[in-house]
């Protein structure tokens, strides 16, 4: 096996044992962006000198014992949308081209104390805002499976990266899919965990209530892996949880006898793909056939999740936005009479056109008049689907489904119509709305060779159980291999 | 028959509260520093960044609610006010404005008139912003975030006020208050207590009230009165000139003695608040009450009823020393140390007051220790120093805190109780003076006070006059 084909844990097992080096797993990994990049476009910036700086600390640390744990030397892509000190952090727009920032955010931190090499920073939807990867200002990404077809949203450039052997393993942050989907879209594992599992702390906010970290990845082992690494309480972020149960990699367990399964019929009805159906369909036969009791059940509501998310989201992405001013980093226009009208134009200019729509959006739904009507109903709509989702796992431990409607689209078929691309989210975006952890495996492949992934979702701080029933799920499935590319 | 009108006033008072570091990061508010040294990517609003209550604000803001009669809020949150300025760093200013952490409070004020209740609507917390500095030079304007992210409260009262008297006995008991909390030093001319004047006027009797306007930028109790009489008589103007009161912010100028219009209601920004995601909601319990209630110290009040009972000094004295929270612990703490109560009072009545007034300082800015002030006490009861001696030594003391036993040591100003030595300068001085002696023999008793003085000069002032009084009458 080629190093880039390891998975993360594999790697870290192999440097561990002095089978490879760090600095060969790095240089493998480089010259594979080398090749590929041209074609995929799964970064914003790749740091090839600090990669190889810290491949030799980390060795270093390896060799002396003081690094010992699973991801030790592993090189790992991180969203362009996550701090990181002294490297480019752009948010893939164009109002921060130059941003460097002053700190790291707590994730990656976590990360480097595991002995991570960061070899760049990956391409996204501008600011979060989109499910193709297509809003970015830096070119958009293609899919590996098929490069016509986009990679999914907005951590784009993450699934892709880890689909294309780019990097071994990469964070993604996740607002309404934006894990879940890409990750499906690319043939890779992805987790959204329990809001405040992962400190946010360096996060370029969108929504701030939604938003959460976590890993994509190769296979259910490296997930488990990763999420354990990253989890932590952090006092610098309120909205931290401080937890006793991250020892995911405890529920890499091959067994789900008893485990009970609930399939919404909400999520198998109109506008869902038949291949999609299928393929999810009968993944959920082979858990009921290693044990696990599965069910369908009517979980309702579902179809007020996309106005409540647009809602909620646009509306506290208007309010994060504002900082990009022009005044203290990032782009400023060049001429301009005032400051009001540098404001405009620095703003006008350096956000794009999906942006621009959310934060008009979020304006509106916060503006004086209009608040009770649309924010704090979706609030109050909100709590409601929060409820659903009580009483569906008050019966089941896992609720499974599909995480997208379809397959990946065509490169330039989405940003024609918002609507569209909005509702492909329907799946994916109610698991944020209820702070609840999601986890996105590959099931199968439609007909046009593209990946389908299945959605395990569980209640809060549940996450052990999604890792459990997709190991089990993926040890019967086996190797999920794409087609080798031309 | 000319109107009568009356004045409907309420106030918009922000109080910048004690603590070492900001609301919602580790910096320190410390005052001066160059320019964004205390500052953090949190209070600069760098991208990623994330806000934590510091718990004192909420601590202190429960504090000055309890002490203001306040519902306590139990479940509160934060709110963002957005607008874009630059000296914002995020564009939005972390508030309250849906559910403050006090409500529905009222304090007692006292004027000529007589006692009455001031209604207080709401007090909530929020974030001060950053500086502009306009940079004539180079013909730009800088931003300093050292004061971006101080903790700030804001007491919105009712419209009870009626007189700019009224509203310096609000404004009165509330630094009092804050200051005995310990919650603020509560400064006007420093900006640690700002004042925002909401007034509007109507006929004596009318039901309904007029349109109001905010007066802005009032920096001392002398401006806020001036503001007020100035506001009052601009809006009567225009009522008896036939035109209408626009409800606007205006802003005072205490030199030119007028006010003009800063904004209109009609450009009013739409601040789109909403709950701040970034912080989670604040759930008061009893535990924290009770903590807090345990916490409250004495208030003026009931200080001043203690001290009529406890301390044989004056009314007048009590209300002087009870006026500064500082001024009542120095005190209290002095006579702790075994002084006597008069005798202290004394001191922080008439030199204490005098050099403050002399040094321009509120008592506030009392620097000294109770330890050397009563040690200057002990003293001059000792008649180890007379008492010009004890007034010069204290002047160091208030100035420097020295320590009065070495001072009056290194100096060498101790009183001459040697009674040998004193007999001799007292024969000297008789000798010396032979017109005075005749004088004071012959009745004229004045005189004696002129030897006296003489002695005091011969012992270059280390001397016990009484003692000087009773040699030289023994020896005529």
């Amino acid at each position: 096996m080629s190093i880039v084909s390891m998975t993360a844990v594999e790697l870290a097992a192999a440097i561990k044992k002095h089978e490879v080096t760090v600095k060969e797993a790095v240089e493998a990994v480089l010259d594979n962006i080398e090749k590929k990049e041209d074609t995929y476009h799964c970064y914003v910036t790749v740091d090839r000198e600090g990669a190889l700086k810290q491949a030799e600390e980390i060795q270093k640390k390896i060799d002396d014992g003081t690094l010992n744990g699973p991801l030790a030397g592993v090189p790992v892509a991180i969203k362009d949308n996550m701090c990181t000190e002294g490297l480019l952090t752009t948010c893939s727009s164009k109002i921060l081209y130059n941003f460097v920032p002053t700190f790291t955010s707590e994730a990656v931190l976590n990360l480097q104390k595991a002995g991570a090499v960061i070899l760049g920073k990956t391409n996204m939807d501008e600011f979060a805002m989109g499910s193709t990867t297509e809003t970015s200002a830096y070119g958009v990404t293609r899919n590996p499976w098929n490069p016509e077809h986009v990679p999914g949203g907005s951590s784009g450039g993450s699934a892709a990266a880890v689909a294309a052997e780019e990097c071994f393993y990469a964070l993604g942050s996740d607002t309404g899919g934006s894990i879940r989907q890409p990750a499906s879209f690319c043939g890779v594992v992805g987790l959204k965990p329990t809001y405040g599992t992962v400190s946010r702390y360096g996060l370029i906010a969108y929504g701030s209530s939604l938003d959460q970290i976590g890993p994509l990845c190769k296979d259910v082992t490296d997930c488990a892996t990763i999420l354990e690494t990253i989890a932590s309480h952090d006092s610098k972020d309120s909205t931290s949880v401080e937890r006793q149960d991250t020892d995911f990699t405890s529920a890499l367990v091959e067994d789900v006898k008893g485990m009970k399964i609930g399939i919404p019929r909400d999520y198998f009805g109109e506008g869902l793909n038949p291949e999609v159906k299928e393929a999810v369909l009968k993944a959920a036969e082979v858990l009921k056939e290693k044990g696990a009791i599965v069910e369908e059940f009517d979980l309702s509501l579902v179809e007020y999740a996309i106005p409540t998310y647009y809602t909620i989201a646009a509306a506290e992405a208007s309010s994060n936005l504002e900082r990009f001013d022009g005044i203290k980093y990032g782009y400023r226009t060049e001429e301009y009479q005032g400051l009001h009208n540098m404001y405009k134009k620095s703003r006008s200019e350096g956000f794009g056109a999906e942006v621009k729509r959310r934060i008009m959006l979020g304006s509106f739904v916060l503006s004086s008049g209009y608040y009770d009507a649309y924010y704090l109903k979706a609030l109050r709509v909100k709590a409601l689907i929060k409820k659903a989702f009580d009483e569906a796992f008050a019966k089941y431990d896992v609720i499974l489904g599909p995480v997208a409607p379809t397959t990946a689209p065509k490169i330039g078929e989405s940003l024609s119509d918002p609507i569209q691309m909005y509702l492909g989210d329907i799946y994916t975006i109610s698991i944020n709305l209820a702070g609840l952890p999601g986890l996105s495996i590959p099931c199968g492949t439609d007909s046009k060779g593209l990946p389908i992934g299945m959605q395990l979702i569980g209640d809060c701080f549940k996450e052990k159980n999604l890792i459990r029933a997709a190991y089990t799920y993926e040890k019967a499935r086996g190797a999920f291999v794409r087609k080798e590319e031309n | 028959m000319e109107k009568q009108y009356e004045t409907v006033i309420g106030l918009e008072v922000h109080v910048e509260l004690a603590t070492k570091t900001k609301i919602f990061c580790g910096c320190s508010t410390a005052f001066g520093g160059a320019p964004n040294t205390h500052t953090c990517p949190v209070c600069t609003g760098m991208p990623g960044s994330l806000p934590v209550l510091n718990k004192q604000v909420l601590e202190y803001a429960v504090a000055v609610g309890l002490a203001t009669n306040c519902d306590i809020t139990r479940y509160c949150k934060f709110d963002r006010k957005n607008y874009f300025y630059p000296d914002n760093p995020q564009n939005y200013q972390i508030s309250q404005l849906y559910l403050p952490i006090c409500r529905n409070g009222k304090v007692e004020i006292e004027t000529e008139k007589g006692k009455k209740y001031v209604g207080i609507h709401e007090i909530h917390m929020e974030e001060d912003a950053g500086k502009l500095v306009h940079d004539e030079w180079n013909d730009c304007s800088l931003v300093d975030y050292n004061r971006s992210g101080v903790p700030l409260i804001e007491i919105v009262s009712e419209p009870d006020m009626r007189s700019a008297e009224e509203v310096i006995a609000y404004l009165e008991k509330l630094r009092m208050t804050i200051q005995y909390l310990g919650a603020s030093d509560c400064k006007l001319q420093e900006g640690s207590m700002r004042a925002d004047v909401n007034l509007s006027i109507r006929e004596v009797g009318a039901e309904e009230f007029g349109t109001r306007t905010e007066m802005k930028n009032l920096n001392s109790f002398k401006a806020i009165a001036r503001a007020i009489e100035g506001e009052r008589e601009r809006q009567i103007d225009l009522l008896e000139s036939g035109e209408k009161v626009i409800q606007e912010t205006r802003r005072w100028d205490d030199n030119k003695g007028e006010s003009y219009a800063m904004r209109s209601k009609e450009d009013a920004q739409d601040y789109r608040y909403f709950p701040d995601p970034d912080l989670v909601p604040i759930e008061v319990d009893e535990a924290f009450l009770d903590r807090i209630r345990e916490r409250q110290p004495e208030f003026r009040e009931e200080k001043m009823a203690r001290y009529k009972e406890e301390f044989d000094i004056p009314e007048y004295d009590i209300d002087i020393i009870t006026g500064s929270k500082r001024m009542a612990d120095l005190f209290e703490a002095t006579v702790a140390l075994g002084a006597q109560p008069k005798k202290v009072s004394n001191w922080l009545m008439v030199e204490t007051l005098r050099l403050l007034k002399e040094n321009d300082m509120e008592p506030e800015d009392i620097r000294f220790s109770p330890e050397h002030l009563a040690a200057l006490i002990a003293m001059a009861d000792k008649k180890e120093i007379n008492s010009s001696v004890a007034k010069e030594v204290f002047e160091e003391i208030f100035k420097n805190d020295v320590d009065p036993a070495k001072y009056v040591e290194e100096k060498g100003l101790k009183t001459v109780n040697d009674e040998g030595a004193l007999r001799k300068t007292v024969e000297e001085v008789i000798a010396n003076n032979p017109q005075s002696v005749q004088d004071y023999k012959s009745g004229k008793e004045k005189a004696i006070g002129f030897l006296v003085g003489q002695t005091m000069k011969a012992m270059k002032g280390k001397a016990d006059p009484g003692m000087i009084n009773k040699m030289l009458k023994e020896l005529l």
